[in-house]
């Protein structure tokens, strides 16, 4: 469902993106990994439109990108990183806002926003201002307008970022909970998060995918040539990562 | 359409989440209210109509509605929100248009309630009504020239205070270029063509030739079109800072 085909981005003389191809398909979690500065945001921003990419070409849903942005938005969820909503509104107006934009109407408009208030459990704080909620719930507010729509392609820039080792375990249950009729990438740096909700990782630096891994069953996951046992997998990373940075 | 209305929703209910609207409002009929009587000498003209409150919109505008614009954009920067707005599926034009316009609204509250005045000169005599709401409609039109701006301008940095000084700066090179002062400057040296030129862009101009009650469509055009161009430059900044 997302067809990604030797993208490149250069800032300037600075290439954050350096031909980067991939896919995922539905019923994937595809786990982005990387050290901070390796290109992951960009290259999220790029597939939800935000970003132009330099060269190379996107496609969510067969609809390209760049030749139609409008119909590749409509079918993803995006949760940008630090997961921006506007402070000022409350979660219900702003959950509003997002359902006006997705045009989401009648019935059906409020059964997905009582389904989502319910997924993220922030009943509790609707009527409240955005920015007096805690940085717990104002993820859960931004996963929530992701997830709005019911949308085929999830594209989550750290979700669990900031959140408690309990809200981690929910979002995480979440994500798996929405995996088998979706396509979703996460990026993060929890790599016990990979283990936990990815289907598949690829782990990238300066642009570059170095490896792409795969959980194996009892024996934990083989990321390239890296057999990683379970838990082991920052090891793993860091072998992987320094080894090319060396 | 929709995604348009939703965005200028929110934009205009985002001016009266917090109490700055209402202080701005209450502020700005003070400041009228005193440039029409103190300044403009409302009662002592001894007519009955409100020349002597449009007189200032101009000036008041300068200030005033670069300070409702200003947030349009910057803050979207500022706070990373413009991300989340320039993925949700909503067309460049409608983001841009829909926040224009809740900006345009809010300054039409504003002005709308100004409306004791023209009670006011009702009751003391007998005014050109006509007259009045020419007045009314250029004054609105003119506001959305200086939103316009602003908007734009807001756009091009993540500092509301550099887009509000910047705003002033712009949308005083637009006004004053009309005034006897600055043409005379020119007069001097330069054909009249540049001069002519000069004076065309002017708000003043084109606003004291509707508050004198005709609504010419040269003015109209005037006013409707430099919108249109510097909501498009508005387009294209947003564009070219994303793409960037």
């Amino acid at each position: 469902m997302i067809d990604i085909k030797n993208l490149v981005k250069q800032f300037g003389p600075f290439t954050a993106v350096d031909n980067i191809s991939f896919t995922v398909a539905k019923g994937e979690v595809l786990g982005f990994l990387g050290p901070n500065g390796a290109g992951k945001s960009t290259t999220m921003k790029m597939l939800c439109g935000f970003l132009n990419p330099t060269s190379g070409s996107i496609s969510v849903c067969g609809h390209d990108v760049g030749a139609d942005p409008l119909a590749a938005r409509r079918a993803i969820g995006y949760l940008p990183e630090g997961a921006p909503t506007y402070a000022d509104m409350t979660a219900r107006g702003f959950l509003d806002f997002i359902a006006d934009v997705r045009q989401l109407t009648g019935k059906d408009r409020q059964w997905r926003l009582d389904k989502v208030i319910d997924q993220v459990n922030i009943k509790d704080v609707l009527d409240q201002p955005i920015d007096t909620l805690s940085k717990g719930y104002k993820r859960r507010v931004g996963l929530a307008q992701a997830i709005l729509h019911d949308p085929p392609v999830l594209v989550l820039d750290e979700p669990t970022d900031g959140l408690d080792p309990n809200q981690k375990h929910e979002v995480r249950g979440l994500i798996q909970a929405m995996a088998r009729d979706k396509a979703i990438i996460i990026s993060t740096h929890i790599l016990e998060e990979v283990e936990a909700v990815c289907s598949r990782a690829i782990i990238i630096a300066r642009g570059r995918i170095l490896a792409e891994g795969r959980p194996e069953g009892a024996a934990g996951w083989r990321i390239g040539e890296v057999l990683a046992g379970p838990g082991k997998l920052d090891a793993a990373f860091r072998q992987i990562t320094q080894a090319r940075a060396a | 359409m929709k995604p348009m209305l939703a965005v200028l929703r929110r934009e205009l209910s985002g001016y009266f989440s917090t109490p700055v609207a209402y202080v701005f409002i209450v502020v700005f009929l003070f400041t009228a209210g005193i440039f029409t009587f103190y300044l403009g000498q409302f009662f002592e003209r001894g007519q009955a109509d409100l020349k002597a409150f449009f007189l200032f919109h101009p000036w008041l505008y300068l200030f005033f509605l670069p300070a409702i614009a200003m947030r349009l954009w910057a803050e979207e920067r500022k706070s990373g929100t413009i991300e989340l707005l320039l993925t949700l599926p909503i067309p460049l034009w409608a983001a841009v248009l829909g926040k224009f316009l809740a900006a345009w609204a809010f300054a039409g509250i504003a002005l709308a309630l100004t409306f004791p005045l023209w009670l006011t000169v009702n009751w003391l005599g007998n005014p050109d009504n006509g007259v009045i709401l020419a007045g009314y409609i250029g004054s609105l039109l003119m506001a959305g020239g200086y939103l316009a701006i602003g908007s734009c301008l807001s756009a091009v940095t993540k500092n509301q205070v550099i887009a509000f000084v910047v705003g002033v700066l712009v949308c005083f090179i637009f006004t004053v270029s009309g005034a006897p002062m600055v043409l005379s400057f020119f007069q001097g040296w330069a054909p009249p063509l540049i001069v002519d030129t000069i004076a065309s862009f002017s708000f003043l101009s084109h606003f004291n030739a509707i508050t004198e009650g005709v609504i010419d469509l040269r003015d109209l055009v005037f006013f409707l079109s430099l919108i249109a161009v510097w909501l498009y430059a508005n387009a294209v900044v947003v564009d070219f800072k994303k793409a960037g």
